[in-house]
């Protein structure tokens, strides 16, 4: 058969995918690179407080406690944002609800007065009612067609009158009168088990089921079939797999492992709050992409083990942070805000600096 | 085995752009045709192939493949039995997801909802054997991610993805345009090889009228959303690519306007 060469613009753009891989990869090593000098003056400025005040061994353990807990939450912000592609801004909402159902469950109220506990079955059901939320996020993009980024805050806006429903119209409310996941544990085990011991282990179960969980069901064939939808969405169609079903699917995992997430702080920290959840959205981010650092950009399973250790990592960070003088807790957000646009940042930055390097080369030599 | 009657769209309706792809188009299709198709720019070619696949519904008329009507079922579920294959070779694959998964996904199609594992270890043995066939030396590249392939590599895995589920009907769309002449040469050996192995009923798009009137067994022609020439046998085994120009200019009063076939026309020197 005779072939005959004629302009295609097609192939240029495929050589430029390929070349752009190329690129992605060498983005991705300086990028590590970057981040490892960062965390590393961090430490080295913090060295000398720490040597002053002494290194304190709760503080970090509390860190590793909260780290794993938030860990469930960067599990979730991996699939919508690394899986599907989709930053999905409902984990502002379905964190508190997750928080709330849970805190909810705990302090019931029965019928003559008393206060009757189900933590265990209240973060089972908070983990159902994030994934519910999630659905709603999905059905709203896929099925309405509204843009995914305001499908989110449009279920996140809804989620705050719920939370405050479920919450008994307050804002505010404490377990004190309880009995929570930890405590329960350790009346079950004979009531006289380190209690920072049981703080450690809880989350410690929670995030290696979580993991193990989400390791098999992305290989599994609906799995594979969530992968492709972030990955290639024409190609799902062509295999006969509604991309729809598949969003809505992802993301209602996602918010539920958000949800379960605020679930289990509210058992660790003893109250559910209202206004927690604001910016959960950018700490997940955070998470996700200091484990990228450490871990780079490989298989799914890999990332899920890397969003966790960032989410720890995190939390050791605002420990350090916490400690240098002038540094007041509620700078954390905006931390959090500027760590996630530096790490966004960064390809573009050095595509700009290869750019402006080619330019004054070309100058040199003309 | 394809029947499409009355097949009418139109893009823009109503406004100064108003464009009509298919005007009442007519065409029956025999199970086991090799069909290729070409026409000028703008000829309704590929607005044909979206309707068939299912990318867009028709403004008026029905397609009906196998007896049953899909005039008005969805894409993704047309796709269960109608297998296509793009220009850009980067359509047809998720570029992170390494072969096996890539070819399990398109294997499965059809267990929706499944919890069982994505790839399957005797599947692989399957895909492996397939792969082997093509000679590039995909077989022994199963866990690397599809995104590493080069343009013709990615193509020739498409195109078992399109087949390997059995479909009723494969849809080609210039696949081998994006390629360089030595991998669409390659590809286009494949097809040839898979479509008579499988005796799939198949359409295809080209800008190459003598690839066209070489390949398969039967050539239609269209021209403002119809086909202005339908020709198999042996009158077309008889026809020149001279002579199909002349048939054009006289049935569509103009002459044949397609950038890319100019060009094949020059290099041939016909």
């Amino acid at each position: 058969m005779a072939t005959f060469y004629y302009p295609c613009p097609r192939l240029q753009s495929a050589e430029r995918d390929v070349s752009s891989f190329k690129l992605a990869e060498r983005d991705v090593s300086s990028f590590k690179l970057a981040g490892r000098v960062f965390f590393l003056l961090l430490f080295l400025f913090t060295k000398r407080k720490r040597r002053e005040r002494g290194f304190e061994m709760t503080l970090m353990v509390g860190s590793l406690q909260l780290g794993l807990i938030y860990g469930l939450l960067a599990l979730g912000i991996y699939i919508t944002f690394r899986i599907l592609g989709i930053p999905d801004l409902t984990a502002d909402g379905s964190f508190t609800l997750g928080m709330s159902v849970s805190a909810a469950m705990t302090v019931l109220q029965t019928a003559d007065g008393t206060v009757l506990s189900l933590p265990g079955l209240g973060i089972f059901l908070a983990f159902l009612a994030g994934m519910a939320a999630g659905a709603v996020t999905g059905c709203l993009q896929t099925k309405l067609g509204i843009h995914p980024i305001l499908s989110g805050i449009l279920t996140m806006s809804g989620l705050y009158t719920v939370n405050l429903l479920i919450l008994g119209s307050r804002s505010n409310v404490s377990l004190i009168n309880g009995v929570g996941l930890f405590d329960s544990l350790n009346l079950m085990l004979g009531g006289d088990v380190d209690k920072n011991l049981i703080r450690t282990v809880i989350p410690v179960l929670f995030c290696v089921a979580a993991f193990l969980i989400l390791s098999w069901f992305f290989r599994t064939h609906l799995g594979l079939c969530i992968r492709a939808t972030g990955n290639n969405e024409d190609m799902v169609t062509a295999s006969s797999i509604n991309v729809d079903a598949m969003k809505i699917t992802a993301i209602a995992i996602a918010n539920g492992c958000v949800a379960l997430s605020g679930a289990v702080l509210a058992q660790y920290q003893g109250y559910a709050d209202l206004s927690s959840g604001t910016g959960t959205v950018v700490v997940g981010l955070a998470s996700v992409i200091i484990g990228e650092v450490f871990f780079g950009k490989r298989s799914v399973v890999i990332g899920f083990a890397s969003a966790i250790t960032g989410a720890v990592i995190y939390r050791f960070l605002i420990a350090l942070a916490l400690k240098i003088d002038g540094f007041p807790a509620y700078a954390l957000k905006l931390v959090s805000a500027v760590i996630v646009i530096i790490a966004l940042s960064i390809p573009t930055v050095q595509a700009k600096l290869r750019f402006a390097r080619q330019k004054r080369e070309a100058k040199q030599h003309a | 085995m394809l029947d499409i009657t009355g097949a009418s769209k139109t893009f823009l309706q109503g406004t100064v752009n108003e464009h009509v792809a298919l005007n009442r188009l007519d065409l029956h299709l025999d199970a086991g045709e090799f069909v290729t198709i070409v026409g000028s720019n703008g000829a309704g070619k590929s607005t044909l192939f979206n309707a068939i696949g299912g990318t867009f519904y028709l403004d008026s008329g029905r397609i009906s493949l196998e007896s049953r009507d899909i005039t008005y079922l969805t894409e993704h579920k047309r796709a269960a039995f109608i297998g296509r294959i793009f220009q850009d070779p980067v359509k047809g694959t998720a570029p992170d997801m390494t072969i096996e998964e890539n070819l399990s996904l398109a294997y499965n199609r059809r267990k929706l909802f499944g919890l069982n594992m994505g790839v399957q270890k005797k599947d692989v043995v399957f895909f492996r054997e397939q792969l082997s066939q093509f000679g590039m030396g995909l077989e022994d590249r199963m866990k690397h991610k599809v995104g590493l392939l080069s343009g013709g590599q990615r193509q020739a895995l498409t195109l078992l993805m399109a087949t390997i589920a059995g479909p009723r009907l494969l849809l080609l769309d210039e696949h081998t345009a994006a390629l360089d002449p030595a991998a669409a040469e390659k590809v286009m050996a494949i097809t040839r090889d898979i479509v008579s192995r499988e005796k799939l009923t198949t359409m295809m798009i080209t800008h190459n009228i003598r690839s066209a009137l070489r390949t398969g067994t039967r050539t239609i022609m269209l021209e403002d959303g119809k086909v202005i020439l339908d020709i198999s046998g042996k009158e077309r085994e008889e026809m020149t690519v001279s002579r199909l120009m002349e048939l054009y200019s006289h049935k569509a009063n103009k002459t044949l306007d397609n950038d890319r076939m100019l060009l094949t026309k020059d290099e041939n020197g016909q």
